[in-house]
């Protein structure tokens, strides 16, 4: 789960991560209010929404604005915040579509000497979480990354003993950073390390970390997000979910116990199990197709599930079939056969519908599909489904 | 031979009171399988499915003689059932259970490594030696006994590639279902080995997909160690890039975790790669015909 950057800021803030003093503003009013409250000389509006890159990204409604801008007055800050509040902002990571900025952060200025970056996350192969930093702090880390590895230092902590402050040592030698930075960098690197394993963070990125003109190293920055398995121990993190920021029809498949990912093809899927879910996507799109969507039912899904998933499928107005592609373990073919028709009946099909049955109970489940009113192609193996569903749509 | 499990194999149950865990190990019973007993805190003393119900793994292990178990305990509880089957010493452990925070398996990995016993999952089907020895959520019928050794990251698409080389007529010895989550107890090299050492095993097939680095690190591993055919398949080929976190993921992999890198490291170690999941058995049989 992502959470936007003033809300990782109010956790860092709590466990002793160094942030600027800020305030969100929601109307052009309210940033003009957070600027004279912050009394700071300049200040900087940061557009919030789920995702980086705001400070190259420009708005649809504006090209000229930035999603981030530094202002020298109250004026200027409900000027910035006009422009960004209800406008539609694309950055490198929100795709053409952008994100509607709902909220702005108006954070205090501060002098900046040196510009880093830092980012924490689970390491698979060492299985480990692993603290990296880059003395190219606010850039494209992923261009760094690529071009120059050498320019990134990791260290692997382990979660219950922490970071230990040998590693900030080596960290800072790489880094060129002396003097009382060190001791701050100890401070902020462990405090940091240890919010990342006691909040079961899945990913803690700041970029850019400053080290001030006074040597303390702050955090300008705070890309967080969650692991959803470990949100039943942190209420306090899970109040902090913008529905606003998911797509829609996501949010209302998992509510209904779904894993659903819109794409932009004209083929919708309806699979069990997500590995089988992306080959049934790869075997559409090798036989010429284009996936309109993931679709995860899940082991054990019952007739409203399915019904939901037809539902969610078919609200996509570039479907123009649907394949439904089940290998029945757990999952009983006739119990997926029954909620088929039944869901068919339901909803009313307007697309041709070519339906593969594998697996436990599967003579039955077709007999049901075979016997039953409703207009159904089925397929006697993956390819001919694929087949089947591509040359329906030519 | 067979890896893992066989006929002499004793399994107890950790979840077995709970609606998931009865009725995998009633379908495990139909199958065969020695189900020996399960462990539900509180309620030792109980019966469930015809076999005792103890309070601890230890009881359990000391009354039953168990050297396997299947996990379905609800995910807050689960890392720390893991915990308990270690320290009761059962060899082969297979955690089903879907949903365990993944910081709660970082301590749970280094403690299996330093033990003598073997996790399967967390989040995978189990697994399942044909005719022999069923410990997980996998249909039973679609196994056949043979001589393809299965290695899957995913669910279903394992019981897809089972089908598929049950129809090609060739069967299985073992079929493990690693598991779908960021930290799994054994690695596609871990079992590699296993089925290297194998005598009944005579082909290899594994189903990865998009995402880490497990793949690349099997392939180099099948070009020094193993000698027998190996075939696989990459889920997630298609799959788009969007819809990142950020980028610190893309950091720590180098840029690999695509299914085109994988596929290439693959192929680059002589494995039979499938273009299509409708043709693992092909793949299978080609690999062995190439050989």
């Amino acid at each position: 789960m992502k959470i936007h950057e003033f809300q990782g800021k109010e956790i860092f803030r709590k466990e002793g991560v160094t942030v600027l003093d800020g305030r969100v503003a929601k109307t052009p009013e309210e940033a003009a209010k957070a600027f004279d409250e912050l009394g700071t000389s300049i200040c900087v509006v940061k557009s919030q929404i789920h995702a980086g890159g705001r400070g190259k990204g420009t708005f649809q409604e504006n090209p000229q604005q930035r999603g981030v801008q530094v202002c020298k007055s109250a004026e200027e800050a409900a000027k910035a915040a006009e422009a960004m509040l209800n406008n539609t902002l694309v950055t490198l990571q929100t795709g053409p579509i952008g994100k509607t900025v709902n909220q702005v952060y108006v954070e205090a200025g501060c002098d900046i000497k040196r510009e880093l970056y830092l980012g924490i996350v689970l390491d698979r192969a060492e299985k480990k979480p692993v603290l990296m930093v880059s003395s190219e702090g606010g850039v494209e880390i992923e261009e760094v990354a690529a071009k120059t590895p050498e320019k990134i230092f990791k260290e692997h902590f382990d979660p219950a003993e922490g970071l230990h402050s040998f590693q900030v040592r080596k960290l800072c030698k790489l880094l060129g950073i002396e003097g009382k930075t060190v001791r701050s960098a100890d401070k902020f690197m462990k405090t940091l390390c240890r919010v990342f394993s006691t909040y079961d963070c899945s990913m803690a990125e700041i970029n850019p970390l400053v080290i001030a003109e006074d040597g303390s190293m702050i955090a300008l920055d705070a890309k967080v997000s969650f692991d959803e398995n470990a949100l039943f121990r942190h209420p306090n993190v899970a109040q902090y979910r913008d529905l606003s920021e998911e797509e829609e029809s996501e949010v209302k498949a998992a509510e209904a116990g779904l894993s659903y990912v819109k794409l932009d093809g004209e083929i919708g899927c309806l699979v069990n199990g997500a590995g089988l879910a992306m080959s049934t996507m790869d075997i559409i799109k090798l036989h010429g197709g284009e996936p309109a969507n993931f679709l995860d039912v899940g082991g054990g899904a019952n007739a409203d599930q399915v019904t939901e998933a037809f539902r969610i499928i078919l609200a996509d107005a570039n479907v123009k079939a649907v394949l439904v592609n089940i290998f029945g373990g757990i999952m009983r073919c006739t119990t997926i056969a029954d909620a088929l028709v039944t869901a068919y009946k339901n909803i009313g099909f307007n697309v041709p519908l070519i339906v593969r049955l594998e697996g436990t109970e599967v003579e039955e489940g077709k007999k049901i599909l075979a016997e039953s009113d409703v207009d159904i192609q089925t397929a006697e193996n993956l390819t001919d489904a694929a087949k089947k569903v591509v040359a329906s749509i030519a | 031979m067979s890896i893992l499990v066989n006929k002499n194999t004793r399994v107890i149950c950790q979840g077995i009171t709970g609606s998931s865990g009865g009725f995998h190990s009633r379908n495990c019973l139909e199958y065969g399988t020695k189900i020996v007993g399960g462990v539900t805190p509180g309620k030792g003393g109980q019966t469930a499915e015809g076999v005792p119900v103890f309070d601890t793994c230890m009881e359990a292990v000391q009354q039953t003689g168990a050297d396997a178990t299947m996990i379905f305990v609800p995910p807050p509880f689960a890392a720390d059932s893991i915990l308990e089957a270690v320290d009761a010493g059962i060899k082969t452990i297979c955690a089903i259970t879907e949903g365990i925070p993944v910081m709660d398996m970082v301590p749970v990995y280094q403690r299996v490594m330093a033990s003598d016993s073997v996790l399967i999952g967390p989040n995978c089907p189990g697994v399942i030696t044909s005719d022999e020895c069923k410990i997980g959520i996998m249909p039973g019928y679609i196994h056949k006994k043979g001589k393809v050794g299965v290695m899957s990251r995913s669910g279903t698409l394992t019981y897809e590639a089972v089908w598929q080389t049950t129809t090609a007529g060739l069967g299985q010895t073992t079929c493990v279902g690693l598991g779908g989550d960021p930290i799994v107890g054994s690695s596609f090299i871990d079992i590699l080995q296993l089925f290297e050492n194998d005598d009944e095993t005579e082909a290899i097939i594994m189903i990865g997909e998009i995402g880490g680095t497990a793949e690349e690190e099997a392939a180099a591993f099948v070009k020094d160690n193993i000698s027998k055919p190996v075939a696989a398949f990459i889920a997630g080929q298609t799959a788009p890039p969007g819809k990142r976190m950020g980028h610190a993921g893309a950091i720590i992999s180098g840029g690999k975790g695509t299914a085109e890198e994988k596929v290439r490291a693959l192929r680059d170690a002589n494995i039979e790669v499938a273009d299509s999941p409708a043709t693992m058995g092909e793949a299978v049989l080609r690999a062995i015909a190439n050989h």
